[in-house]
């Protein structure tokens, strides 16, 4: 039955992935505006330059 | 115009993302406007990081509203090559520029910005202070307990439906996990009751939270202990729940309000900088920095932001947004000008007497501003908390005194247990899953709430005071009537063309009345700003305006009146009377059966009669009223012990609504700028604010009802607990159960109370 055990540990690590990749994704803003994103994927020619300022954008607002 | 920059910038793709892009723009601004943004000091303190090759800045730019204006905007760098790049907050209404200093300058942005109309809202309250940051850690709190929560839920499956005797090492390794598991739970997510509970306690009042942190607390130790010592399951699921349930009710209530804007004060409304002349030099000037004995220059349409005399040019002033007068006023040169008014007859020049801070307008609204925070007494729920957590200490202490002379090994079991089942967690969620879903039931209705306790300012209201101006009149309509000799068509076309060539307020809302049939061109127009204009047809002079500018002769009735006189002959006046909103007297004859109701005004008592006719005789009427004397009033009242009710607009009531337990500020559209105040409203919702006020009496039996049902839950979990034989089944059981009816049961009759208000 020890095998129960492994498998505990081993979902509740993948649990604790998920909480980690939620607990980021809050972090770095990403459920903060809805809309945008959702259009910005639409435009022909995407500003290259707003794709490297996003990192920029989420430290900022954590300061 | 704006087309052809965006032909430039090859950009027309903007027109095909939208069926209908972009807002008309307004009038081209001069082209000084924002020469303030060449000054470091200003320009310092908007710019959120710095180096020598970027320069990062948010504005605010209320025009967003499309896909459209999402990809105009972040593709600025199109338009202006200085731009590195530029990301919309579409939620916010933000963009957050970044550009390189040595090709373009703050200003150029801006002015960019504005010339495809997107003009960035920039005002004193940028200068002052950073914007809070935005508090995330009850999420992370929620993530973390849903997160414990579940695990935990698994974990005890074995103890509810047993197991093997041969893996009973299972048994003890789960609950071990469960007990790390909770660990999250009690040391970080459930942070926020025991820090309400505290600050209760240091102000020597049980609230709502007390009994929370006393039931997670002896949850927690009553678990550590069995697992540790006794080899039980604990009642980790439970606490987990508990925890994870209030926090969720926690994050709905305080998601939902988070964009508009209550908290405004004069900062918001005046210009950042101002215009000062030296030595016949214009500096642009940061407001803070103006002293007394400047001269600044306002412009046409500016806002005049501090105390000063006229010194040139031809002042007419609107001072709607103060005093409430629905007229522009005509100063000459050597009278006082106050903070707030509008100019609007092109440039002129004041000299500064007073500091910003020190004008008439500011000092009102920074009146008694901290007063606000404690006014009004808790909300009834930490009432009702209270007299809970004393009933539940009393039934834990003779418990354990039954216990001490009968079997004394039960005192620990039966004493925790109490604690544990008798949270008072049901009532809290009752509590804010009520407040929140009123909250949302307002909103639907276009009316915007501070936050929960402004639904229980409003239930107690006693006394409403209506501010009229702009409040129960619309200010952009008149009604008109022709007193005087009867007008032929032909005189009708005359006065409309006349009229259409001035921009008073009054000259428009005549031509509106009569529009010509056939368009006649005066000659010799000559206008005199606030005093009246006149022309000639062939042989006719027309004069129209005020009584001293036709020489009117002839009676007239109190008022507003436009007054016309052709070739020295009296032909009549209109006589202007302010146009109520549809069916608010109604609702105010309705609601003085039931409250006390007053009427404030700014403006002259020429409409006393008829309101006294429409309202009865109970209705305090009250004219000629300054924002000071509304703040006086209400404070008069309060101090007599009515909660009183304040329903106001503009700056002219500001103080009044902060001083009111209730501030009810009503704008024309929610994205407007409202003065401070605890609720916003759009004023197509005004005439139904008796069904407002008794929704929000119904909030009250929601709770209430939840409150009783919750106690049944929690005589059936006493049954167990006093006899120190509460079985972590049954824990589990009634907790989720309690928590579900109770939250159907507040969803279903808040919705029901809700339908009434349509």
């Amino acid at each position: 039955m020890s095998v129960i055990i492994v498998l505990i540990i081993s979902s509740i690590s993948v649990a604790g992935i998920f909480l980690l990749a939620f607990l980021w994704s809050v972090k770095s803003g990403q459920f903060e505006d809805p809309v945008s994103p959702a259009s910005r994927i639409l435009f022909e020619d995407h500003p290259p330059a707003s794709s490297n300022a996003k990192p920029q954008k989420s430290n900022n607002t954590d300061l | 115009m704006v087309f052809q920059i965006l032909n430039k910038a090859e950009l027309c793709d903007y027109y095909s993302l939208n069926q209908n892009p972009g807002v008309s723009r307004k009038l081209t601004n001069r082209p000084d406007k924002f020469a303030y943004l060449d000054e470091e000091k200003i320009t310092l303190q908007l710019i959120r990081y710095q180096d020598k090759n970027q320069v990062h800045l948010n504005f605010y730019l209320p025009q967003i509203h499309c896909s459209s204006c999402l990809y105009l905007l972040e593709n600025l760098r199109k338009i202006d090559p200085g731009v590195i790049s530029s990301t919309v907050h579409f939620i916010e209404k933000e963009a957050a520029i970044i550009f390189n200093p040595s090709q373009t300058t703050v200003r150029k942005v801006v002015e960019t910005l504005a010339s495809i109309g997107y003009e960035p809202y920039i005002s004193l309250n940028d200068l002052s202070a950073k914007k809070p940051k935005k508090d995330k850690s009850l999420i992370f709190q929620l993530g973390v307990a849903g997160f414990c929560f579940g695990n935990i839920m698994l974990l005890s499956f074995p103890e509810y439906l047993g197991i093997d005797v041969k893996d009973q090492y299972l048994q003890s390794a789960f609950r071990w996990l469960s007990l790390f598991l909770s660990l999250p739970v009690v040391l970080y997510a459930a942070l926020p009751f025991y820090r309400s509970a505290w600050s209760g306690i240091k102000h020597k009042y049980l609230n709502i939270d007390f009994p929370i942190a006393i039931a997670i607390l002896a949850t927690f130790i009553r678990s550590l202990y069995e697992v540790v010592y006794a080899n039980e399951g604990g009642f980790f699921d439970s606490l987990a729940g508990i925890v994870f349930f209030m926090l969720a009710g926690r994050v709905l209530q305080e998601t939902t309000y988070r964009r508009l804007t209550f908290n405004r004060d004069y900062k918001s409304y005046f210009p950042i900088a101002v215009t000062v002349i030296k030595d016949n030099k214009e500096f642009p000037t940061a407001l803070p920095e103006i002293k007394p004995g400047d001269t600044i220059l306002i412009h046409h349409d500016e806002i005049i932001p501090v105390d000063g005399i006229l010194t040139r040019g031809s002042a007419f002033i609107d001072y709607s947004f103060v005093s409430g007068e629905s007229l522009p006023v005509r100063k000459e040169i050597g009278e006082l000008l106050y903070a707030g008014g509008k100019q609007s007859s092109g440039a002129i020049e004041l000299l500064v007497i007073k500091e910003v801070s020190q004008g008439y307008l500011t000092r009102l609204w920074n009146k008694d501003k901290e007063e606000k925070e404690h006014s009004g007494s808790p909300f009834f729920v930490n009432f009702l908390a209270r007299f809970f957590s004393v009933i539940l200490l009393g039934i834990a202490t003779l418990t354990a005194i039954y216990w001490y002379y009968h079997n004394p090994a039960r005192i620990w079991p039966a004493v925790t247990a109490i604690f544990i089942i008798a949270c008072p967690c049901a009532l809290l969620l009752a509590n804010s899953f009520t407040s929140g879903h009123f909250l949302r039931i307002f909103s639907q209705h276009n009316i915007y709430l501070r936050n929960a306790s402004v639904i229980d300012s409003i239930r107690k209201t006693t006394h409403l005071v209506f501010d009229k101006t702009g409040t129960i009149t619309d200010s952009s309509r008149f009604e008109i009537s022709w007193h005087g000799l009867p007008l032929s068509e032909l005189q009708k076309s005359k006065i409309a063309s006349l009229v259409s060539q001035s921009s008073h307020p009054l000259s428009r809302a005549i031509y509106e009345l009569h529009k010509p049939c056939s368009s006649l061109i005066p000659q010799n127009f000559t206008e005199q700003t606030g005093l009246g204009i006149s022309g000639r047809f062939e042989q006719e002079i027309w004069n129209i305006g005020s009584l001293s500018f036709t020489e009117y002769r002839g009676s007239a009735s109190e008022g507003t009146n436009v007054f016309i006189v052709v070739n020295g002959q009296s032909l009549g006046y209109f006589h202007f009377n302010n146009s109520y909103r549809a069916h608010i007297l109604d609702t105010m004859a309705a609601l003085g059966k039931k409250f006390n109701i007053s009427l404030l005004s700014g403006d002259n008592d020429a409409e006393k009669n008829y309101l006294r006719k429409k309202l009865g005789r109970q209705t305090t009427l009250l004219f000629n009223q300054s924002p000071e004397d509304k703040l006086q009033y209400i404070e008069s009242l309060r101090l007599q012990g009515a909660e009183v009710m304040m329903i106001g607009d503009g700056l002219n009531d500001a103080g009044a609504l902060k001083r009111a337990n209730t501030g009810i500020a009503i704008c024309e559209s929610i994205n407007n700028f409202t003065p401070s105040s605890d609720v916003i409203m759009e004023a197509s919702a005004l005439s139904g604010l008796h069904r407002i006020i008794s929704f929000a009496e119904k909030s009250r039996q929601v709770v209430l009802l939840s409150f009783g049902i919750s106690l049944l839950y929690n005589t059936v979990g006493m049954y167990f607990a006093i006899q120190g034989i509460l079985s972590p089944l049954i824990a589990a059981i009634l907790m989720p159960i309690s928590t579900i009816s109770i939250v159907l049961i507040t969803f279903f009759t808040s919705s029901w109370y809700g339908k009434r208000l349509r």
